[in-house]
């Protein structure tokens, strides 16, 4: 019995350790790593996407870690596709006002993207369950949403992931 | 005996000509460029027209004689770049303010008859319960008259939608938001609920249909009635534009009888909502 206690927990920390080489046996997880893949497209007019993240908790009110949007045009102009971004911008996108401190950031190139958030950053300050939600609009191309479902406090190795099919690709969560 | 027939019969034609959306025949409506609106310098753009398909300009424009356009804060904002075509009609609103817009045309008229010089008379066009007494001929007698209120409004939304211009006037067919009609998705269940001169009124008749009429065979339209409070709910079984109209209820003409007498207080709303995807 102990032993199987202690194999699942050196299984679990060996995942981790691989990919963040955190120590084992550390304590409760304060930050929340996402990596989101951007699929390059053969298209004859590209635009890198518009993203949003954020988090949804039953009865709590949804926050918004992250929207990934032309955030330097002049006179604010790319505020004008936000609502693209339609479920997001239902939720939570159409209550906030831009550029949002804190959560505002340029759009990205296909390819990985790291972002990191902590406890606080997600508004996961009562214990539960979580999902996060990453959606993706393209302009004169498609748009597409995934979510990741997760539980706070976050055990070290826990993590969730989604593959997207068209705007979005791989989108892995992990927990340091 | 003879002219009160005749009288009934001229008003049962007057109004159905004149209610914005008579039953059987043309629909009015409005075509916002957009409904739910980001950024800090936006415009919507709004076609009008009257058509049996919608919304397909095809027959007659909209007038924009009575077309106005009202900011969240309740005041009046400016109609720009109107023009009225063969088809249809077009202008702009700039949307300089954050909430829910009103672009509403509104059109309140008398129709009815007078008795002068032993002739019945029509009422002249654009009679209405305010400018009667100055319109009426002196001398005129045995006056009937039939009110009719239509309402043709939209509701575009700047960022998170407001409430602020629900606040009934009190008179024809009116809107209570209890679902946002900016904030419809498709799957969800949407309630509206009607007031009839300012009282929440049970079976008022609500249409509901789809745009791109064109392109399939089957209507399918909704066909509803207002609750006891007045309440109607609708289920959007797909994205789209959807054309709503309510009534006040039509009277039926029976077999083997002439038209009904005319009622004396008709109304009819119609509303485009925009229900997005999920």
């Amino acid at each position: 019995m102990q032993l199987s206690t202690r194999a699942l927990v050196l299984g679990s920390t060996v995942g981790l350790g691989a990919a963040f080489a955190a120590p084992a046996l550390a304590a409760d997880p304060g930050t929340m790593d996402v990596t989101i893949n951007i699929p390059r497209l053969k298209v004859a007019e590209y635009h890198k996407p518009y993203v949003s993240i954020w988090v949804e908790k039953a009865g709590a009110k949804t926050k918004t870690v992250a929207v990934w949007y032309d955030h330097d045009m002049k006179a604010n102009e790319g505020t004008k596709w936000l609502r693209d971004v339609r479920q997001w911008w239902r939720v939570s996108g159409r209550s906030l006002t831009f550029p949002a401190n804190g959560i505002t950031g340029a759009t990205r190139a296909p390819g990985a993207h790291k972002i990191s958030f902590s406890r606080a950053q997600l508004g996961a300050a009562a214990p539960g369950q979580y999902t996060l939600v990453i959606e993706a609009a393209r302009e004169v191309g498609g748009r597409e949403l995934l979510r990741i479902p997760f539980s706070w406090p976050a055990k070290a190795g826990a993590g969730g992931r989604a593959a997207g099919k068209t705007e979005l690709g791989a989108v892995a969560v992990s927990f340091r | 005996m003879m002219n009160k027939r005749l009288w009934g019969f001229a008003a049962g034609a007057a109004l159905a000509a004149l209610a914005a959306v008579p039953a059987s025949a043309h629909r009015q409506w409005m075509m916002p460029s957009s409904t739910v609106v980001s950024g800090d310098d936006v415009w919507v753009t709004v076609d009008a027209a009257v058509s049996n398909d919608l919304f397909y300009f095809e027959h007659q424009p909209m007038r924009l004689d009575a077309m106005k356009a009202w900011a969240p804060d309740g005041t009046e904002a400016a109609i720009e770049n109107k023009s009225t075509g063969r088809y249809r009609s077009t202008f702009d609103v700039h949307l300089t303010q954050k909430g829910t817009w009103r672009i509403a045309s509104v059109a309140d008229m008398l129709t009815g008859s007078y008795d002068l010089n032993g002739k019945t008379e029509r009422l002249p066009r654009g009679t209405t319960t305010t400018n009667l007494a100055e319109r009426l001929p002196a001398g005129a007698t045995n006056v009937k008259t039939a009110e009719a209120n239509n309402r043709n409004e939209i509701f575009v939304s700047v960022g998170e939608p407001t409430t602020t211009l629900f606040k009934p006037v009190g008179k024809g067919i009116e809107l209570v938001p209890v679902t946002h009609p900016n904030d419809l998705v498709a799957g969800e269940t949407a309630t509206f609920q009607f007031l009839f001169d300012g009282k929440p009124t049970a079976g008022l008749p609500v249409t509901v249909i789809q745009g791109g009429i064109r392109y399939r065979d089957q209507l399918g339209q909704m066909d509803l009635t207002t609750g006891a409070d007045g309440k109607v709910e609708m289920t959007w079984a797909e994205p789209g534009m959807y054309w709503l109209n309510v009534t006040t209820p039509q009277v039926e003409r029976k077999e083997g009888e002439g038209a009904p007498p005319p009622l004396a207080r008709r109304a009819s709303y119609v509303t485009t909502l925009e229900v997005l995807a999920p």
